[in-house]
């Protein structure tokens, strides 16, 4: 049997980043625009993009609500963006995030597209993968939030029951190993 | 120097650039003249404001030499929002490019609106650590600018008019040119390099992939949300909104209008939603009796 497709938020981002890293891994994508979308999906990507366009959009048509109410029952990955999206608490009111991770988020931590950088994770799950942190937010994790991977000391990936945030883009490159654990947890 | 552009392609620092470009995808990039106005840009649902002087209609009646933006505006700019924030330089003037890169701008915008300082190069925009985007009217123009470095490519559209006739014909042009290459055989390749004036590996690219090898968006004469959706639907993955918000009379109205286009372009209840009751669009201008010295897309090679 083919299991259900994988939603992607399209209504700003890499989407079709998120795609290639699925169809690699054998799983079909569809787009999701509202919240009628949401119906027999088997989980939800929030893509990288801008978290102030997202957010606003995301209001817009009740795509917020929707979102939250799929997430009680079904995995959602966030990357950069998306992670911010999904945090409790950001450090800028023009973003009103979804509350599915327990953690307070910084846009923009590191600075301008100057400061932006990949380098090797390093912690439990992703080890020596390499990951591009673009203009990449920081999290203040607190319990229940596992750390699956850090940099530099800080937390860069984390899980909360099925739900996965990446303040790196997993979805550059080639290495699919978040989006494997991700889909595993469904 | 390496001579092998995919290695080049496959650096870090690429990645970089290009992811950028990517993450701006599905987006609406929006030119401002100050702070208040990239307020009001970033309220809207901009991805991210260009940050200049004069909007490019200001510059075509004004005439003279347009060149990069004062760092001042440009700082006040980014201290106001907190988007990317792009600025444009002359092409081919990598002196003001340095100056870009060392205000830490997101993005340059190597333009054709500005007056070209070099009317035989482009910048070598290998040489710089922050991403460039480039205008193209065809697919040769397009993997010349990729070739020298270019994260992101848009059409140019004839900008400050505020009429789309020409990006709709450089995006036309530019995906017939690549749904072209597609059909060729291997052995044909190196001819149509010539025949585009392209690198070589670039046309094999796009051969191969049916896309360029960087996000591709649409700008130049974007004046309604009806304007976005049609250069969306046309193949633009972004669209740069230059006069056609400030220089309208309702600009934020107009702003969050084209926004909500761009992502639900294929959704005409949602566009016909959003074009209702928006005050005037900029004026705009007819393009058949504009003489070719007072075209900007003609400027670059």
């Amino acid at each position: 049997m083919t299991p259900d497709p994988i939603g992607i938020l399209a209504l700003q981002g890499n989407v079709q980043a998120h795609a290639r890293m699925l169809a690699q891994l054998g799983r079909s994508a569809r787009p999701v625009y509202r919240p009628a979308d949401l119906d027999g999906l088997a989980g939800l990507i929030l893509p990288g993009g801008e978290s102030t366009t997202l957010s606003q959009l995301l209001r817009r048509d009740g795509l917020d609500r929707a979102i939250a109410d799929f997430a009680d029952h079904h995995p959602v990955l966030g990357t950069c963006a998306g992670l911010i999206l999904m945090c409790t608490r950001t450090n800028d009111a023009r973003v009103n995030p979804l509350g599915l991770l327990t953690a307070e988020v910084d846009r923009n931590h590191y600075g301008r597209q100057r400061e932006s950088f990949i380098a090797s994770l390093e912690g439990s799950h992703f080890p020596g993968m390499r990951a591009a942190f673009i203009r990449a937010p920081a999290v203040r994790a607190r319990a229940p939030l596992e750390v699956l991977a850090t940099h530099a000391g800080l937390p860069v990936a984390l899980r909360q029951g099925r739900h996965v945030g990446c303040a790196f883009h997993p979805e550059l490159g080639r290495d699919a190993r978040v989006h494997e654990y991700w889909l595993g947890l469904a | 120097m390496t001579w092998n552009l995919a290695s080049r392609f496959e650096a870090d620092e690429f990645q970089l650039k290009r992811g950028l470009a990517e993450m701006l995808r599905g987006g609406v990039i929006m030119d401002v003249t100050d702070a208040g106005q990239a307020r009001i840009a970033e309220a809207a649902g901009a991805v991210a404001v260009m940050a200049l002087e004069r909007i490019p209609a200001d510059i075509r009646r004004d005439g003279g030499v347009a060149r990069m933006s004062d760092p001042a505006l440009i700082q006040s700019i980014q201290a106001a929002v907190s988007i990317p924030v792009m600025a444009k330089c002359r092409i081919g003037h990598f002196a003001e490019a340095q100056i870009l890169q060392a205000l830490a701008v997101d993005f340059i915008d190597e333009s054709e609106v500005l007056t070209p300082a070099d009317e035989e190069h482009h910048i070598h925009k290998w040489d710089f650590a922050i991403p460039f985007v480039c205008g193209a009217t065809d697919l040769g123009e397009a993997l010349r600018r990729i070739g020298e470095g270019a994260a992101m490519i848009r059409t140019k559209g004839e900008a400050g008019s505020g009429n789309i006739v020409e990006a709709v014909r450089h995006l036309r042009r530019i995906h017939t040119q690549m749904r072209e290459l597609t059909r060729l055989e291997p052995g044909q390749l190196m001819s149509a390099a010539k025949q585009l004036g392209a690198p070589y590996e670039l046309v094999c690219y796009v051969a191969e992939q049916g896309a360029l090898p960087v996000p591709n968006f649409s700008a130049g004469g974007v004046a309604t949300p009806a304007d976005a959706a049609l250069v969306r639907q046309l193949g633009a993955e972004a669209v740069f909104v230059g006069s056609g918000i400030f220089r309208s009379e309702d600009p934020a109205a107009r702003a969050a209008a084209i926004v909500r286009a761009t992502t639900h372009f294929e959704d005409p209840a949602v566009l016909a939603e959003v074009s209702h009751g928006l005050k005037g669009a900029m004026p705009g201008l007819e393009l058949g009796g504009l003489p070719d010295e007072q075209r900007l897309a003609k400027r670059g090679w």
